[in-house]
């Protein structure tokens, strides 16, 4: 080759060279097709949050020009924000026309189960892991795709992209299947299954920065504006509906805060901040040094909390 | 090095952002054995880069009070344990994903263990690597795992690499030290199969040529760790590939809509460009390239995107289209390179399923070649698998499939198995190409000199020669100095395993001077060289089923060491026969030692040059204290209890 065209044929490779987010997109779009041929009856997670956001653009693009080939499910502890349910009826259901399914634990709100008289570990087994397991059994899914990212939290580190559920839903963090290049093991026996998490590399950043570059439709929530806040434990929680008790001598302010996850209001803290578009979560990402689980009182129960609920079957 | 100041502003940003979205990605493995520091040097990456949360950086100082093994008030191996139990026997045990970024590249690091056991957690971790990092301790040098940890690094098709001496804290940042290390490295490294090895000396702990270069090794000229993952290439291998793409999903969601979907392997698609669908071998145009975000006019390596063709042409879930002018190979029989992964060994003939990219078949392993020994790169022969070992193996498949060399595509060359009952993932695959591939062979330094030489293993397994012979082959060295008395022992030893019904042979390393070695002389250089003729010879025999006796002076450790390898550990005794050197010189009967004296012969073991008494003798007999019987009474006993371990 002539040392022009060698020139030539580096340029063009280079542009060719997929950039880091096209890479970690082509993945999930392999992954999620992956489920759609090999499975029988696959279901998404979609908790409405930025992760399931991201998942679900994700799916439309890995099925275009059909629509995802499975049902989205959402475990609604009845005690999300007003707006994330706002946000999945009129986005999700209306506006993309996507067969939605949400699962409520009906004997738990008989029984009262609340965030308030209950601990977090409590609530959050029977309203969401107790919930999740019973739907996956009634609805007979043998792959869930859910939004884990391996750099939430240490012990989804070592967690398979494909990662294997046994008849109870455990996960056995001892006894995982190898995973090797891009080739899926993806064989259940009858009753097992797998839960399948194509955002697996993924950062906070990069999700973010995928949110900007794609302009994925959100929950506001994300955003700052001035809600009413009273503040728990160091924890600032908002009051979203009457049901929110408050302590004598609590009286809400507003401040001016957003939320970096989405949850239960109850228990899910927010944070300080300007940041009113999706820019601007970029650069207060890249600029404060607090890690987005840090508002999430589940997880401070005890050290290693995240490994036990997943060997309980919560996700 | 390439740290950049933050924005401040949202214009800054929108600019950050800008510059970041033409990042790039690396994936790589670190290596290392236990204690080698690791999880340190991991930390270290993750917490310099700005990966770690505050948040995250409290709990851990909470830790390294607790677990921690440093004085530092944060011990950056905490960072890396995830799981409970691991954490309190203080070890990794399992394949662990890290990620960092610097304005260059995003990383992902695959953390693999350094146990033995655990070559399968290895292989997983590497397979989607394009680097490794190969981790040795200052103080304790090439250790048998860092050969094991370059080899497998080699075989998965790692590319690049990067020899990380660490605490170099430990030994005052010596230079000579370095060196020493680096080379033994690189004479190791260069006869594996891999593009490019970078080498630099480091401290994970104190930080010195991680991030930044470090004052403290000024005579170092090289860049530090960090700079090194930034500028690795990252390979266009894909790019530059054949086009490959197989098809894993059929998309049919109106009567007049049928496409293709996929993810594009390796190589570019155009539309317009004819396509062979494999292996049907129907031909047609590619009419259009469909994605989400509009229609392309091509898509390259790596991108998912959707297909249609001119032609209704049944196409299924698996099939591989191609070019027609640079078509992979469709067969039903290959070759490829087997990593073990299960606790129940490999079943020759057994039914398995194998998935090659989105396609999968029923197919079976019609026989084992060979085993390589990781430790010591030795083909062994074997009829099966067990778990954590590598082999070569002739795969049968049920119905043709397209594939190509792993060497020459990756996508396209590798393969799982998998278990039909269990459904466990059994082993890792990668498809080798008889005419281009030889297996890797470096003893004594001597690496095959071309890659067009083939290695035709016998049909004969060592089973039916065992039960043919009786026992199997056993290679007996019998070291010392000239006149300890190893040519008489080794003679009268021969005669008495002759008589209980063994196959056995001599070979003695004077007599092979009068044949095979006629043209070498007794310098040290030849007098290895006679060795290394000695023990493929022995191994030969082996490998023919009989028992060789072999007396050689075998004066330094490392020949021994590397004849051992030769043959293999597991057929391997080595009796030592010890006397002083004056007892020696008095039995010696031919006149050598006074032919050494008058300097006739250059160096002479026990005259002129050493005689290193071995550490790692199986029997040491001194034979001025016992008589002849007495010596074979006791080589008898240990020769039994090799050939029947349970009787
Ligand atoms: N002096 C010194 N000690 C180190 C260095 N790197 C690691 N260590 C220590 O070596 C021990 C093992 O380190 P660790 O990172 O846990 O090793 P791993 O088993 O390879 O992950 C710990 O006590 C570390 O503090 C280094 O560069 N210099």
């Amino acid at each position: 080759m002539s040392p022009v065209a060698d020139l030539a044929a580096a340029n063009e490779s280079v542009t060719r060279r997929m950039t880091h987010l096209r890479q970690l997109e082509a993945e999930g779009i392999h992954i999620m097709r992956e489920v759609a041929e090999v499975f029988e009856n696959p279901v998404l997670l979609y908790s409405i949050g930025k992760d399931s956001s991201v998942m679900l653009h994700l799916a439309r693009k890995a099925f275009y020009p059909e629509k995802p080939p499975f049902p989205l499910m959402h475990i609604d502890s009845t005690w999300e924000f007003r707006e994330m349910i706002d946000f999945r009826e009129r986005y999700v259901r209306e506006e993309l026309g996507l067969d939605l399914i949400v699962e409520i634990n009906e004997e738990g709100v008989r029984s009262g189960i609340n965030p308030f008289d209950y601990s977090s570990r409590v609530y959050t087994d029977i309203m969401r892991t107790q919930t999740l397991k019973a739907a996956l059994d009634k609805h007979r899914f043998d792959a869930a795709l859910g939004g884990g990212r391996r750099d939430e939290e240490r012990s989804r580190a070592k967690e398979r992209i494909f990662s294997f559920r046994d008849r109870n839903h455990r996960w056995d963090p001892k006894n995982q299947r190898p995973e090797l290049w891009d080739v899926y093991n993806t064989w259940v026996h009858r009753g097992e299954s797998i839960r399948v998490f194509p955002l697996s590399n993924w950062t906070e950043l990069d999700v973010w920065q995928y949110i900007l570059l794609e302009k994925i439709p959100l929950v506001p929530l994300y955003l700052a504006a001035p809600r009413p806040i009273v503040e728990r434990n160091g924890d600032w929680i908002m009051v979203d509906d009457e049901r929110m008790r408050l302590e004598p001598g609590e009286v809400p302010q507003m401040r001016k805060v957003r939320f970096r996850t989405l949850g239960c209001y109850p228990v899910t803290g927010a944070v300080a901040s300007d940041a009113d578009s999706v820019l601007g979560i970029v650069h207060e990402l890249l600029t404060t040094r607090w890690s987005e689980r840090q508002g999430r009182a589940i997880d401070r129960d005890e050290e290693a909390a995240m490994e036990r609920k997943k060997r309980e079957g919560y996700f | 090095m390439t740290t950049e100041s933050l924005p401040t502003t949202l214009a800054e940003t929108a600019e950050f952002l800008a510059r970041h979205e033409t990042k790039d990605m690396l994936r790589f493995i670190t290596c290392g054995s236990v204690d080698d520091g690791k999880s340190t040097l991991i930390g270290r990456l993750l917490l310099e880069t700005g990966a770690v949360y505050d948040d995250q950086l409290a709990a851990l100082k909470h830790d390294s009070t607790k677990h921690g093994t440093t004085d530092l008030d944060v011990d950056p191996a905490l960072l890396l344990d995830g799981l409970e139990d691991e954490r309190q026997q203080g070890i990794t045990i399992d394949v662990a994903y890290r990620y960092f970024q610097t304005p260059r590249r995003k990383f992902i690091i695959a953390d693999s263990p350094g146990h033995e056991q655990y070559t399968r957690n290895m292989v997983t971790a590497a397979s989607t690597a394009k680097a490794a990092i190969i981790l040795m301790d200052a103080r304790k040098g090439m250790l048998p795992q860092t050969r094991r940890h370059s080899f497998i690094a080699s075989l998965v098709g790692v590319r690049s690499l990067i020899l990380a001496v660490n605490k170099m804290d430990l030994v005052d940042y010596s230079e000579e030290v370095f060196n020493r290390l680096s080379d033994e490295f690189l004479a190791f490294a260069k006869r594996l199969d891999v593009r490019d090895i970078h080498r630099m000396p480091l401290s994970g702990l104190r930080g010195d040529n991680v991030i930044r270069k470090s004052q403290r090794m000024a005579w170092y000229e090289g860049p530090p760790l960090l700079e090194v993952l930034e500028t690795l290439p990252v390979g266009d291998d894909d790019l530059n590939a054949p086009l490959r793409y197989p098809v894993q999903r059929v998309v049919r969601p109106t009567a007049d809509f049928r496409g293709y979907a996929g993810t594009v392997a390796s190589g570019t698609v155009r539309v317009g460009d004819q396509v062979m669908v494999l292996p049907g071998r129907q031909q047609s145009r590619v009419k259009s390239i469909v994605t989400f975000d509009g229609d392309l006019p091509s898509a390259s390596a790596g991108n998912a995107v959707t297909l249609t063709l001119e032609d209704e042409i049944d196409i299924t879930r698996g099939e591989v289209l191609a070019h027609p002018d640079r078509l992979p190979q469709v067969d039903k029989h290959f070759d490829a390179t087997l990593v073990w992964m299960s606790q129940t060994p490999l079943v020759p003939g057994k039914s398995y399923w194998l998935k090659i990219g989105p396609k999968h078949v029923a197919a079976e392993v019609q026989r084992v070649t060979c085993r390589i020994d990781v430790n010591t790169l030795n083909r062994v022969e074997t009829a099966n698998l067990k778990l954590n070992e590598v082999g070569y193996g002739r795969i049968e498949v049920h119905a043709p499939i397209a594939f190509d060399p792993y060497r020459q595509n990756h996508h396209t060359g590798n393969f799982i198995l998998v278990d039909r009952v269990s459904h466990e993932t059994v082993a890792a695959g990668m498809i080798i190409d008889p005419r281009t591939d030889a297996p890797p062979g470096e003893h004594f330094d001597v690496g095959l000199p071309s890659r067009q030489l083939q290695f035709t293993p016998s049909r004969i397994s060592a089973q039916r020669r065992q039960a043919r012979f009786g026992h199997p082959g056993l290679t007996i060295l019998m070291s010392g100095l000239s006149g300890s008395g190893k040519t008489t022992l080794a003679f009268a030893l021969e005669e008495i395993l002759f008589d209980a019904g063994h196959a056995v042979t001599v070979l003695d390393g004077q007599n092979m001077r009068h044949g095979i070695s006629r043209d070498l002389g007794f310098t040290i250089e030849e007098r290895s060289e006679n060795l290394r003729r000695a023990s493929e010879i022995c191994r030969l025999f082996n490998d023919a089923g009989l028992i060789c006796v072999a007396a050689f002076v075998a004066p330094d450790e490392a020949t021994r060491a590397k004849a051992r390898d030769v043959v293999g550990r597991d057929r391997w005794l080595h009796i030592h026969l010890s006397a002083p050197p004056e007892v020696c010189r008095q039995r010696d009967a031919s006149g050598r030692y006074e032919a050494a004296d008058r300097g006739e012969i250059a160096s002479f073991p026990g005259v002129t040059v050493p005689f290193a008494p071995p550490t790692d003798a199986d029997l040491v007999l001194h034979t001025d204290q016992m008589d002849a019987p007495q010596c074979l009474e006791a080589i008898r006993r240990l020769v039994n209890a090799k050939l029947n371990p349970n009787p």
